[in-house]
């Protein structure tokens, strides 16, 4: 008898997923989110209540942003890069980022990096980030045509190797100016700087109006190279500008909140299957969504169900991390 | 009308393609043939700009392919390659309206739709429409292919081996359907072939490679001998008369 339950909710289930349509999906995404996003806000306020939406205004601000980045950023390579497994985090772009403040620090020194203007000191750096990422990324991925273990292996090498360096300059500097290092490079969630969050609005706008201008032209990309330039897409000029734009997005991401490896992986797969198309008009709003959804929604457990016995960070680099290895060993790539 | 002037390819120091003086004609049905690695395919790729070749040009009409605007090339010239891999999970209609992304550019009109609903009729691919890609047998997904660069409508169609886990009834209506667009539309249709019989039924003109080089480029009568046969392939091959036709039988 329960099987016949169990059946029929199968079945139901399979025929509501065929009645709904992408915008449908993405609409019940939306009010999944919203309402996440208003008990993230409201559920048990103590203090008074503008201290509360200022406080946590700025944290959902972050988090939104984040959202936004991790997610976008992920998508956007795995549709240049044609598999569902690779994320710019996996290649090693965050460590990268690191390396570029330790070595700023390191050059500068303590005194200097910190009386540097923060959007000149931000400019600085994700320029550099650009410029290093781009030369890399697209020398393997222009150049070369390595298959995707070969790229993974590639990708954690680097970002071991970018780590060590960073380790090892760490070691190398004053202690006081170690300590202005960890400041920017432990970012939380609790304590972004309110410049970055403007800096990181700012940008983020002009990369949505690439987007929304784009979006067509990342469905082609996904076919892969031969099929994106029979099509009448020039690859190699695509491929740059999407390099430069998921280096931004992740180096933003990084200086808000610092590195998040397997984030960005589950939300755009938990996408994929949600969101019951291909274009990438639903599939970057709905990665985003999920982000949104999977963040906030978790802070909000994390705070007042579990009270904070641990760090969403870790939770989150968790399941991705389990997710990550039931990809590689499903195979469906 | 589409030429290649000193092409040549290099991987490393390895010639693939050398000096090849080549011009396709601008409407009618070409095939390439030539024994493995003769450089067929790599020819195909740099006459439609998907790979740069080491020196040479391609020109259609008098100018560089590479100077051209992308998104008009597109409406000039198509190609289907021998392997596709795709990870999205497409359907079939989803395929075919890829094929007119240089026309509507994410937003199909009703034009395109009607020529996506063209392409897949024509194909008899009606009743997988709305299957997935991932879902479907070589051949179908073949012709889920062919359909595609067909409904991109373009003065010229590239297929590398588009007989490709195709049985002998499609096989032979893919064929009859190239003849037609090649007649009827005025299309240049340049194919990539195995089956020598094939070409030789269907084109109007063959092409055939040697290592890197064009040896040949005459009408298929003119071709089909023994001796320019084996000279090819490097084997004793005999051409025979069958049923008015001349038929290469190198099963044996």
């Amino acid at each position: 008898m329960p099987k016949k339950i169990i059946m029929s909710i199968y079945y139901s289930i399979t025929a509501l997923r065929k009645r709904l349509t992408p915008a449908c999906r993405l609409l019940l995404a939306a009010v999944c989110a919203l309402l996440v996003v208003i008990v993230f806000m409201s559920i048990n306020v103590k203090a008074s209540w503008e201290f509360t939406l200022t406080f946590r205004g700025k944290k959902l601000i972050t988090f939104l942003l984040v959202a936004f980045c991790i997610s976008t950023a992920t998508l956007l390579f795995q549709s240049l890069s044609n598999n569902r497994i690779i994320t710019p985090a996996i290649m090693g772009f965050d460590s990268l980022y690191i390396l570029v403040q330790t070595s700023l620090v390191y050059v500068l020194g303590s005194m200097q990096y910190t009386a540097l203007n923060s959007y000149l000191k931000w400019v600085i750096e994700i320029s550099i980030l650009v410029i290093a990422a781009s030369y890399l990324f697209q020398w393997l991925f222009i150049k070369k045509h390595y298959n995707l273990y070969l790229l993974i292996l590639i990708g954690v090498v680097c970002g071991v190797f970018f780590h060590s360096i960073s380790a090892l300059m760490m070691r190398m500097l004053d202690p006081t100016e170690f300590s202005v290092l960890q400041d920017s490079l432990f970012a939380s969630f609790n304590a972004a700087q309110s410049e970055l969050l403007i800096v990181s609005i700012v940008a983020l706008s002009a990369i949505g109006i690439f987007l929304y201008r784009y979006h067509h032209y990342f469905d082609v990309l996904a076919l892969g190279k031969p099929m994106a330039t029979n099509l009448g897409v020039n690859h190699s000029a695509m491929t740059r500008v999407c390099i430069i734009v998921i280096t931004t997005l992740i180096g933003l991401s990084t200086a808000l909140v610092g590195p998040v490896t397997f984030f960005g992986l589950l939300v755009v797969n938990v996408a994929y299957i949600v969101c019951g198309s291909h274009y990438h008009r639903y599939l970057i709003p709905m990665s985003i969504l999920c982000a949104i959804i999977l963040l906030v929604g978790g802070d909000v457990l994390l705070q007042h169900v579990l009270g904070y016995d641990t760090k969403l960070s870790i939770i989150i680099e968790f399941i991705g991390g389990v997710f990550f290895i039931c990809l590689i060993l499903r195979k469906k790539i | 009308m589409i030429q290649t002037r000193n092409l040549s390819l290099y991987y490393a120091k390895n010639p693939i393609l050398t000096d090849i003086d080549l011009s396709f004609r601008s409407s009618g049905v070409t095939s390439i043939i030539g024994p493995n690695g003769a450089g067929k395919s790599s020819l195909l790729s740099l006459v439609c700009r998907l790979q740069a070749p080491t020196s040479g040009d391609v020109t259609l009409n008098g100018e560089s392919i590479h100077k051209l605007d992308n998104l008009q090339l597109a409406k000039k010239l198509a190609i289907l390659r021998q392997e596709n891999h795709i990870v999205s999970r497409l359907s079939v209609a989803d395929l075919v309206c890829f094929g007119r992304f240089p026309y509507h550019q994410g937003r199909p009109a009703k034009e395109d739709l009607e020529q996506i609903d063209w392409a897949i009729s024509l194909l008899e691919l009606n009743e997988f429409k709305n299957r997935y890609i991932s879902e479907l047998s070589g051949g179908q997904r073949q012709r889920a292919f062919i359909a595609m660069v067909l409904a991109q409508q373009t003065d010229y169609l590239f297929l590398d081996e588009p007989l490709n886990n195709l049985d002998m009834k499609h096989s032979v209506n893919v064929m009859k359907t190239l003849r037609k667009a090649a007649d009827e539309m005025q299309k240049s249709v340049v194919l990539v072939m195995h089956d020598i019989n094939f070409a030789a039924s269907y084109s109007d003109e063959i092409i055939a490679m040697k290592a890197g080089q064009i040896v040949h480029q005459k009408s298929p009568e003119d071709l089909m001998h023994d001796d320019i046969l084996s000279d090819i392939y490097d084997m004793p091959l005999k051409v025979e008369n069958v049923q008015g036709k001349r038929m290469c039988l190198y099963y044996l």
